[in-house]
Formats: structure tokens, C-alpha cells, sequence
């Protein structure tokens, strides 16, 4: 192995680290670390002239690692790690040391001290630099096109918007016909839209050349990793095989059937969904109607709110008034939910237009009796008894539970207790998955309306964009790795694994698909025989760290 | 004498190593850094992807090495960029704080959850921890306390401990087989794994302390007993477990009583 020869550039970063560290003593600490054979002070390292410095100093000193003691390595590491790359030097030859958030930024009143923690930072830099490995990163192909599972508003949205830039899409969609839910729909909030004029989204995307279409079809199995898909579809009978680059998940929801609740029957007792269809066949002609609210949700078996009910049911109140104004309507409520800024109008209007909004109790629910509905008044302290003639239960969307199991196992992507896809971060990426590749829209994630329905769409063939108008994609070089020699393949770590990166290979032996591997290193700390370790941040890296620490140099006496 | 004493005490200043998770718990330390909330300088910090790769070892060695605290920091949970390292986290510091509980050095190292936002929190943290270890003085393994030989021995055997597969195969499939069902379509409650995690411990620490303890010079369980201040039906139980694994051999016997010796 060649002699390691280790540069270490200390930076001012102005006076935000020389001002409350004493970065020349840092710099005389520095020379005396082995394999340290070349120090610098710079103004601001990451500037120009400090660049510039980095790339002189790897090329007159021949360093073979190159330690920056700067700011945090959250957001320059990649800077320096290009540059090393750019003077041939592997980037994984980089160590970053943080003498700023770490040190000068919140010791400023400890200067000795602050100075003290830097010198043993540094060393633990210098020790661990040492043992660092050369790593590749590599690039893989992509395939130009997108998968999209569910034709619904949301995944038609993304087909056509990724259509529309030129890229191949293929949909795959359960159901004889595109459309999802939308097509029970009658009309639609905001805007008091009719759903058929939405739904021409359909002859846009069955026109459209770039877009397959694969009606009545469903995902058999799902093979392969980012850029390079490879998926079977069973049509009928028939399997279809294709590949893509980019999966989107857009499965949509059910509306929940309230079989055993409140005397549903489908007739007298009917959801929101089928009063709908009521209306799209002029079938409508009650003139007392209940509507109950958080039917089979907001309670223990399901605790979520399904979001949509409260401007669902005031929707059809209104379009019963607008039919019929003598019609009597009441909403049965727990508390209306009317965010943003059309919401709570839409609510005072339908109040204006003689919706009766009444509150019951969730310790009481209501009774739907043959002909009345009986609930207890919170005001009146008193059972009420309303005549009805129809009966409505606003009954939440719920998932395809069974199917979503199937569709979330051959993905590898987690779903929530109730059979929602889980996203890989609920603020800062909303619509990916912590897997690289695969991306989620619509109503599978969380109950949502049609336009946040439509946003999630577009959302998610941007963050697919991104992936395909590029011929590869570049996977990080620093994987987990098992030594053969060691593994008993006792598959702890094949089930740990959040990504399914571990697997076996023909020989059956267990190994790591290092495309997707993310490098967390859950797998090593619960190997039982020490068989894996993480690249870059391997047990003797941070072993060195630990006894750079505590074994040599001073500690503050 | 009692007012340099206390003096001195002052003056301790204690040596803390921090594991922090790339994604929240050191983007919280930034923030810490960017936001200028400023803490007392005890810490190191050793930056690795997730507070799930914080191998036992790693936390027992650098006890081992002198250090007087460790903190463990990774992102709340549900909120791990991996999805569940941190759960993986919590299983690990579950298993290294109840040994260490056996050594009476569990109140140096914790684990905690810092978000990315958390700057503020971060700060707070280090200066609460940095406070108690501080008030405990010293660790018995640090230079400073010049560690006795009865402790380092103890060390060597929860090291052993962390290190053994049979105990690294247990916390591994704890979550699993108390979340989810096990070969036999059982699901384990989880205070009878508790409880099945406790002796398997305790059974493997007493067993390393006996070899280490043998390791010095042959003895007689008696002579195993006193040493530990264990009772000598213990000693004798885990002597027969030492020798089925076909780690320790008989050396005489002396009077009545076997002597045992480490096989070489």
C-alpha cells in the first residue's frame, strides 16, 4: 500500500471559527498527527483561492487524503469531494471535519476550551482519514418511461403531464375503465364542477400516443430497482411484460360500506356515494333527508378523519336545496371540517340555503329507527326525533387493504396501520418513497379531494422527471458490504433491511444489491457474527475515532 | 484536605462521546451552531448515517476507553429517513443499558431524539447531560480513577457480552418476533422477551466474569464465588455451561473440591 499522506486545511470561515478558536494553534497541533505531511490556514476555504489551494496543495504534496476542518459537512462535502475527484483523487479520500456548528459557533465564550474540543476533533479526523477506503460510485442506466398503477384523477394527472413532456407512460388500471372515483361522482367541490367534464381527461389521455393504457390489468410482480423496472402484468388471462424506469403508485381508495351500521340497507339507508348516483339518473325525489357524519371513522377501529365527508355531504345538501328548496335537510355532526379559504363560505352558504347543521354526541350515536332518526341533543339535553325519508351515512374512503399489502410487499414501500402508502417523509418529500424510484399520489396515501388529488399527480411527475430526463442515475458509492467468509445466512438482516437491498444470489449465498442500499448500517449492528460492515463508516473507522479520542492527545485537565 | 477535594471535583471536566444521526439529530446540531445556542464543550461527536448503526460495541469500548458519558442521538421516532433505524436503536441501548446496569455505569449513556429543528433542544441536551455526568463525577474506567481491576474485568465481560452472536441474534429478532409472529406463528409479549432478554444477560455475564476470573488462575467454585459474591449454585450452574461449550477443563482436584482452568 502506498505511504498515506494526509493534508489537513484549516479554516478561518472569517472569524466565525478564528474568532473563537485559535486556529494557528490548531494548524501547529495538526503537524505534529501522524501521517500528516501538509497544513494550511485558509480565509475561506470554500471560496475560490481556498479551492484553488486544496487542488495546488494534492498536487504539489502528492496527499492521498485531503481533511477540510471547516463547517459542517451537511452542505460542502460534496464541493470538496468534487474537487478531490477533479485532481484524481477517489472523493471518498475526503474527510470533513466540523470546527464551526460543532465548536467556534457555540463555544464563543470559551475560546480554550472551544480550541481544546477543535485540536481532538481534527485528530479524530486524522485517525480516521487514515483507514478510509477508496469507494466507487456508479452509474446506471434509466429507462425513459413511467409506470403508473391506478387510472384514477391522480395518476391520469401525472400521465399527462409526463406524457405531455415526451416521456413513454404506461397505466395500469384495474377497473373495465379509466377514471377511479371520479366516475360515482355527480358534481364536485370547489367550484361546483360537473364530474363529467373532469373526467374528459380520459379521451386526452387514450388519444395521446405516448400514453399505453392496460385496462382490466393488474400488477403481478415487480422486479429490479431504480431505472430498470421490470414489470408483469396479468390482462385477463394474459401476462404482459415490459420495463420502466419510474413507478408511480396512484391505487386510490373505496368508499367505506356501512354494512351493520345504522340500519344501511342501500334503499332508505344510503352512503353519500350512492346518493350521488342517485342524482347522475335524476333518481332523486326525497324530500326529508339525514345525513350522518363520520360514519365508521373517527372512532377506535378507525381513527383517521377521511377529510372529504363534511364538504362531501354539504355538497349534496346543496344540490338537494337547489333541486327542491322545501326539501328539509339535516347534518348530523360530530364538528364540521371546513379548511381554507373557499370552505367555511361553502358552509355559511349551505347554512344561508336552510341545511340544518345539528350536533351529536359520540358517546350517543343517533338512531336510525323505520321512519325517524332519533339522536341526543347537547343543547336541549333531550332525545330528538327527525322524520326522514332517506337516510345518508358520509362514510369515509378506506383503503384496498389486501391489494395495497400485495402491490406494497413486491414494492418493498411500507404502508400505515390502516393500508395507506407511507411517503419517505412526510413534509420534506411528500410524494417519494424511501425507496429511489417509486413514487405515490392520490388517495392510497391519505383521503384527499379531487384538485389536492390532482396537485399530488403533478407533484409526483415532477420528482419522476427529474429521474428520467437523465440517461443514468448515479448510486452512492458508500453500501454495506458482507464478508462471505463470516455470514451463516441467518437472514436477520435480510428482514431489517428497509430497503430489501440484501438478498440471495444464485448460489444462494446472502448478499447486498448495492443500488439499493442506502448505507443506514442497521444490518451490521444486529449481524450476529460482526459478518457485515458499512462502507466509510466501517467498525474500524469509527473505532479509530473512539481512540483517537479517549487514548491519545489531552482532554481538558 | 476536604476543601481541595471538592476543589478538584470542580474541576472535573467530563469526557462525552456523542453518536449522532446524519438526517435530524446532527442537522439539529447544526441548527444548534447556526441558531449560536451555546453548551457546554464536553461533547465529541462521531457523525454516522443513522443512531441504528450504533453498534453495542462501539458504546462499550469507548467505556472501556474512559469515557464518562455517551450520547446517543437519533431522530424522533416515526421519523427516521431510514423508516425504523432508530427503533433498531432503541432495541441496542435497551439491551447495553440493562448490562450495564450490572456495572452500574447505565446513567452514562442515554439516548434521546433530536429533529432537525430542534436546535434549541440539541443545546439543552448537552448541557442537562454534560450537567449530570459532570455530578457523577469521574467514570470508574477513566484514567482519573485509576480503574480497578475488579471493574476492568467486569468490562471485559460485557464486552464479551455485546460481542456474543447468540445475544446479538436476540435483540436482532426482538422487534420481529414481538411485532410480528415468530417460525411457530407465535407473537412474544413483549415483557416476557424482557424477561428473556434479562437472564440471557445476566447468565452470559456471570459465565464471561467466571472465564475471565479462571483466565487469571484455576479456582474452585468456592474460590469463583467469593471472588464475584455470587452464590456458588450460580457459579456451579454456569461452570456446567462453560464446560459443555467446551471452554474450560478440570485442572485437579483439591481435597474434595474440583479446581476449574481455562482451556487453552
Amino acid at each position: 500500500m502506498d505511504e498515506i499522506r494526509i493534508g489537513v486545511f484549516v479554516c478561518h470561515c472569517g472569524t466565525n471559527i478564528a474568532g473563537f478558536v485559535d486556529v494557528a494553534s490548531i494548524e501547529e497541533y495538526v503537524k505534529t498527527l501522524p501521517h500528516v505531511v501538509f497544513t494550511q490556514r485558509n480565509l475561506y476555504t470554500c471560496s475560490e483561492t481556498g479551492l484553488l489551494a486544496i487542488k495546488n496543495g494534492i498536487k504539489e504534496n502528492n496527499l492521498n487524503r485531503v481533511i477540510v476542518a471547516a463547517c459542517t459537512p451537511r452542505t460542502h462535502e460534496p464541493l470538496f469531494r468534487g474537487i478531490c475527484s477533479e485532481m484524481g483523487l477517489n472523493p471518498y479520500f475526503f474527510e470533513f471535519v466540523n470546527i464551526r456548528e460543532q465548536c467556534s459557533w457555540v463555544h464563543q465564550k470559551e475560546k480554550e476550551k472551544a480550541t481544546s474540543k477543535a485540536r481532538d476533533l481534527v485528530r479524530m479526523g486524522v485517525a480516521r482519514a487514515a483507514l478510509l477506503e477508496p469507494l466507487e460510485k456508479f452509474q446506471i442506466d434509466v429507462e425513459p418511461s413511467t409506470l403508473i398503477i391506478g387510472g384514477g384523477i391522480s395518476g391520469m394527472s401525472a400521465a399527462s403531464v409526463l406524457a405531455n413532456q415526451g416521456f413513454h407512460v404506461i397505466i395500469v388500471e384495474k377497473d373495465t375503465e379509466l377514471g377511479g372515483q371520479l366516475r360515482n361522482l355527480h358534481r364536485l367541490y370547489p367550484g361546483d364542477m360537473d364530474s363529467q367534464k373532469m373526467l374528459s381527461i380520459r379521451e386526452e389521455i387514450l388519444k395521446n400516443p405516448k400514453i399505453e393504457v392496460h385496462i382490466s390489468s393488474k400488477i403481478k410482480n415487480i422486479d429490479g430497482y431504480i431505472g430498470n423496472f421490470d414489470i408483469t402484468v396479468l390482462k385477463g388471462e394474459k401476462e404482459i411484460k415490459f420495463g420502466v424506469g419510474t413507478i408511480i403508485v396512484a391505487t386510490g381508495t373505496d368508499v367505506l360500506k356501512p354494512k351493520g351500521l345504522y340500519n344501511y340497507d342501500g334503499k332508505k339507508v344510503i352512503t353519500q356515494k350512492e346518493l350521488e348516483l342517485l342524482f347522475k339518473e335524476n333518481q332523486f325525489n326525497s324530500k326529508n333527508i339525514v345525513m350522518i357524519q363520520c360514519v365508521g371513522s373517527r372512532n377506535e377501529e378507525r381513527p383517521y378523519c377521511s377529510s372529504i365527508c363534511c364538504m362531501t355531504a354539504m355538497k349534496n345538501a346543496r344540490v338537494i336545496k337547489e333541486k327542491n328548496p322545501d326539501a328539509e335537510v339535516f347534518i348530523l355532526n360530530r364538528d364540521i371540517y371546513t379548511s381554507g379559504t373557499y370552505q367555511e363560505e361553502f358552509y355559511r352558504e349551505a347554512r344561508k340555503m336552510g341545511v340544518i347543521f345539528t350536533r351529536y354526541n359520540e358517546s350517543k350515536l343517533p338512531q336510525v329507527t323505520e321512519d325517524s332518526v332519533i339522536y341526543y341533543n347537547e343543547s336541549l339535553k333531550e332525545d330528538v326525533e327527525i322524520k326522514y325519508d332517506l337516510v345518508v351515512l358520509s362514510t369515509p374512503l378506506v383503503t384496498y387493504h389486501e391489494e395495497s399489502k400485495k402491490l406494497s410487499k413486491m414494492l418493498k414501500v411500507p404502508l400505515d396501520e390502516f393500508g395507506f402508502f407511507l411517503e419517505a417523509h412526510v413534509k420534506l418529500r411528500p410524494v417519494d418513497f424511501s425507496n429511489d424510484g417509486i413514487f405515490v399520489c392520490g388517495t392510497c396515501k391519505w383521503p384527499a379531494n379531487v384538485p389536492e388529488s390532482i396537485s399530488q399527480g403533478y407533484a409526483a411527475a415532477s420528482r419522476v422527471t427529474r429521474i428520467i430526463s437523465k440517461d443514468t442515475f448515479t448510486v452512492e458509492g458508500a453500501t454495506a458490504w458482507i464478508d462471505q467468509e463470516k455470514c451463516i445466512a441467518c437472514e436477520i438482516c435480510l428482514k431489517k433491511c428497509p430497503y430489501k437491498a440484501i438478498t440471495r444470489d444464485e448460489e444462494d449465498r446472502v448478499i447486498v444489491r448495492t443500488v439499493l442500499c442506502k448505507c443506514c448500517g442497521v444490518c451490521s449492528t444486529t449481524c450476529p457474527e460482526h459478518a457485515i460492515d458499512i462502507r466509510h463508516y466501517k467498525d474500524n473507522q469509527v473505532e479509530s475515532q473512539i481512540t483517537a479520542l479517549l487514548e491519545e492527545g489531552e482532554w481538558i485537565e | 484536605m476536604t476543601e481541595s477535594k471538592s476543589e478538584s471535583e470542580k474541576e472535573f471536566e467530563p469526557k462525552i462521546l456523542g453518536f449522532l444521526c446524519n438526517w435530524c439529530s446532527y442537522a439539529g446540531a447544526d441548527l444548534a451552531g447556526v441558531s449560536r445556542n451555546q453548551y457546554p464543550p464536553n461533547v465529541r461527536v462521531i457523525r454516522l448515517m443513522c443512531s441504528g448503526r450504533v453498534d453495542p460495541n462501539f458504546v462499550i469500548d469507548a467505556l472501556i476507553k474512559g469515557a464518562d458519558g455517551i450520547l446517543i442521538l437519533g431522530c424522533h421516532l416515526g421519523d427516521c429517513h431510514y423508516g425504523e433505524g432508530n427503533y433498531e436503536a432503541q432495541a441496542n441501548y435497551k439491551m447495553v443499558d440493562k448490562l450495564l446496569k450490572f456495572v452500574k455505569l447505565d446513567n452514562r449513556v442515554t439516548l434521546d431524539w433530536v429533529s432537525a429543528a430542534e436546535g434549541t433542544y440539541f443545546a439543552k441536551i448537552v448541557t442537562d447531560f454534560t450537567n449530570k455526568i459532570r455530578s457523577l463525577g469521574p467514570s470508574p474506567l477513566s484514567k482519573k480513577s485509576n480503574p480497578s481491576i475488579e471493574i476492568q474485568l467486569k468490562m471485559k465481560a460485557v464486552k464479551q457480552v455485546v460481542y456474543n452472536p447468540r445475544i446479538r441474534k436476540l435483540v436482532g429478532r426482538e422487534r420481529n418476533i414481538t411485532l410480528n409472529e415468530n417460525v411457530y406463528e407465535e407473537i412474544i409479549d413483549k415483557d416476557e422477551f424482557d424477561l428473556l432478554l434479562n437472564e440471557t444477560l445476566e447468565a452470559e455475564y456471570v459465565r464471561n466474569q467466571i472465564y475471565f476470573h479462571l483466565e487469571e488462575s484455576p479456582k474452585s467454585v468456592k474460590e469463583i464465588s467469593n471472588k464475584m459474591g455470587i452464590d456458588k449454585k450460580i457459579i456451579f450452574e454456569q461452570l456446567l455451561v462453560l464446560r459443555q461449550r467446551s471452554l474450560i477443563d478440570l485442572s485437579e482436584i483439591k481435597g474434595y473440591s474440583p479446581v476449574y482452568k481455562v482451556k487453552k
